[in-house]
């Protein structure tokens, strides 16, 4: 199933799809008060490192019985970087891993995409579509999704 | 101001054809100077006139072509010599850019000098360029970085300065001007008392060819380097300038053609300088671009373009500091006219995006000094650097586009 991106309200968006499609008002939301930003401790995590530009996300996962029970993150990044971690951890909690890693792939594939392609329903995570048209932001919205993979990979506890 | 010291700014506009072009339908803004400069008419054309009229190898050929060409690319060599006023141009070498002079520097005259042991200063507000050619030369030779620290403002802390120096000093790679912070560097007196205790010193002067005029023999350096495209000119050109009698004790960089005077399988004899560090075709097309990047600075006048910058530097300093939760990075006495800040609760990549969106192009990130943002505690930070052509009227649409990230991320 496809999906437009939702309307927005006016502003210094106003008249810029680009910006507006970048910056949806559920993404602004998860950056200013970002979800489930902890460390689990005794869990998994995984850190991801953009060296172009700085960025950094750690995932924290407690996986029990091959269900993803608690998900975290602590990120130093931009906007897209910690709205990105902060719904990532809101989708995949209770997921089964085998369920996230797919996801992560459709994740992927969505922001991936060419800007005119049309855009698969994945709930909230559809807010970053949007990243798709900065090419550059891709990595940002994927920081995170790369954290998880690892943090998942290795041996079951 | 009398028109004669004040630059037209407006025809001087006229010259670079870049500054015409509209981002996301707005006029550009190009505030990442820093980063690389746009290029003039005068230069493109030149370039592009050697390309369509005056190709051909050079130091070879007997033919007319090539004697012309020879005669361009020293007479480029020379225009270099008076811009930097080295005492010969055989002190002139021609290499990509600032990144492989030092690289050259220290694969010379470092691998000849420097011993286990030994100790290499630099400061903590180096690029990453004159960072890790040293550590490479350190780590092949067991010899040890040294960091000269900065203060709270951006500046070197230069009352530390002598005591990082000792006997296993080799050799002292300071850059003129900071890149993150604007910064200028007292690099004369750095020389001064570097040399006091006998060691030679690089400069670094990327950032500060094309906004002050620099005279190699006043700042009494042994070597300094810059990269032609941050002043005005190509790409894939810059300059390695060297104390003749540092030079000419030096070991090759490069083996290959134009750095030889004979070869036998049983024995090559070395080139005179400059050619030894020049082995093969070098960028022709960028050294006669870069010479008429350096006489289209020097027409307009150094002091002149300094007294611009510096005037743009105060207004958006000024203008900068009333953007609610803005914070400046480097507010050092002396700098040129690069404003980092910070902005309260945006990251400065998505300020980057959005101030973009309005066709104002700055640099956000570590701008390749990821000690110095160590140092500074930040990840990253946003960056505006001026040249010769900005004006008030851009670095109120910088602070217009300010406000509108901030009314987005509040």
């Amino acid at each position: 199933m496809s999906v437009d991106l939702p309307p927005h309200r006016a502003g210094v968006r106003g008249g810029d799809p680009g910006l507006q499609a970048l910056y949806q008002e559920v993404v602004l939301d998860h950056n200013r008060h970002p979800r489930n930003c902890r460390a689990i401790e005794g869990g998994r995590q995984a850190e991801e490192y953009n060296a172009i530009c700085g960025d950094r996300v750690t995932v924290y996962a407690r996986i029990e019985e091959g269900v993803i029970r608690d998900v975290s993150f602590l990120a130093s990044g931009c906007a897209i970087v910690n709205a990105s971690a902060s719904l990532m951890t809101e989708t995949v909690a209770g997921l089964a891993t085998a369920d996230a890693r797919a996801l992560a792939d459709r994740f992927h594939r969505m922001i991936a995409a060419a800007p005119g392609a049309p855009i698969e329903d994945l709930g909230t995570l559809t807010a970053l579509a949007g990243v798709r048209m900065f090419p550059i932001r891709i990595r940002c919205a994927t920081l995170s999704w790369e954290a998880l993979r690892a943090a998942l990979a290795g041996s079951p506890e | 101001m009398d028109s004669l010291l004040t630059l037209d700014v407006t025809a001087v506009r006229g010259d670079f054809p870049m500054l015409q072009c509209r981002i996301h339908g707005k006029p550009l803004v190009y505030l990442d100077n820093a980063a690389t400069t746009q290029k003039p008419r005068m230069v493109i054309d030149r370039v592009a006139r050697y390309y369509a009229e005056e190709n051909a190898n050079i130091h070879r050929g007997v033919h007319t072509l090539s004697a012309r060409a020879t005669g361009a690319y020293e007479s480029a060599r020379e225009t270099v010599r008076r811009f930097l006023n080295a005492a010969a141009p055989t002190e002139i070498i021609f290499v990509r850019g600032a990144t492989e002079a030092i690289n050259l520097v220290a694969q010379t005259y470092g691998r000849m000098h420097v011993g286990p042991g030994d100790e290499i200063v630099i400061s903590e507000m180096e690029h990453h360029s004159n960072i890790v050619p040293w550590q490479i030369l350190c780590e092949e030779k067991g010899a040890r970085l040294q960091v000269l620290p900065i203060t709270e403002t951006g500046e070197l802390q230069m009352d530390g300065f002598e005591q990082l120096l000792s006997d296993r000093t080799r050799i002292v790679a300071v850059t003129h001007v900071s890149n993150a912070l604007g910064t200028m560097n007292p690099v004369a007196e750095i020389a001064r008392r570097a040399h006091a205790r006998g060691i030679p010193v690089l400069v670094d002067g990327a950032q500060a060819v094309a906004h002050m005029a620099v005279n190699v023999q006043a700042l009494d350096c042994d070597f300094y380097v810059f990269s032609g495209h941050k002043v005005f000119g190509p790409t894939g050109i810059g300059v390695l300038y060297g104390r003749e009698r540092l030079l000419e004790a030096m070991p090759p960089y490069q083996g290959g053609g134009d750095m030889i005077s004979s070869v036998t399988f049983e024995r090559t004899r070395y080139n005179v300088l400059p050619y030894k560090f020049e082995a093969g075709t070098p960028h022709v097309a960028g050294a006669l671009g870069l010479a008429a990047a350096i006489d289209y600075l020097t027409a307009l006048g150094l002091d002149r373009v300094s007294a611009h910058e510096h005037e743009l530097l105060v207004y958006g300093t000024d203008v900068l500091s009333q953007v609610p939760g803005l914070r400046f990075t480097g507010t050092a006495r002396d700098k040129v006219g690069i404003l980092a800040f910070l902005l309260d609760g945006v990251h400065p990549h998505d300020a980057g995006t959005v101030l973009d969106r309005a066709g104002v192009a700055i640099r956000a990130g570590h701008h390749c000094c990821q000690p110095l943002m160590a140092r500074l505690g930040v990840p990253a930070t946003a960056r505006a650097s001026l040249a010769l052509y900005n004006t008030r009227e851009e670095i109120d649409a910088l602070a217009g586009a300010l406000q509108g990230v901030r009314e987005l991320f509040a």
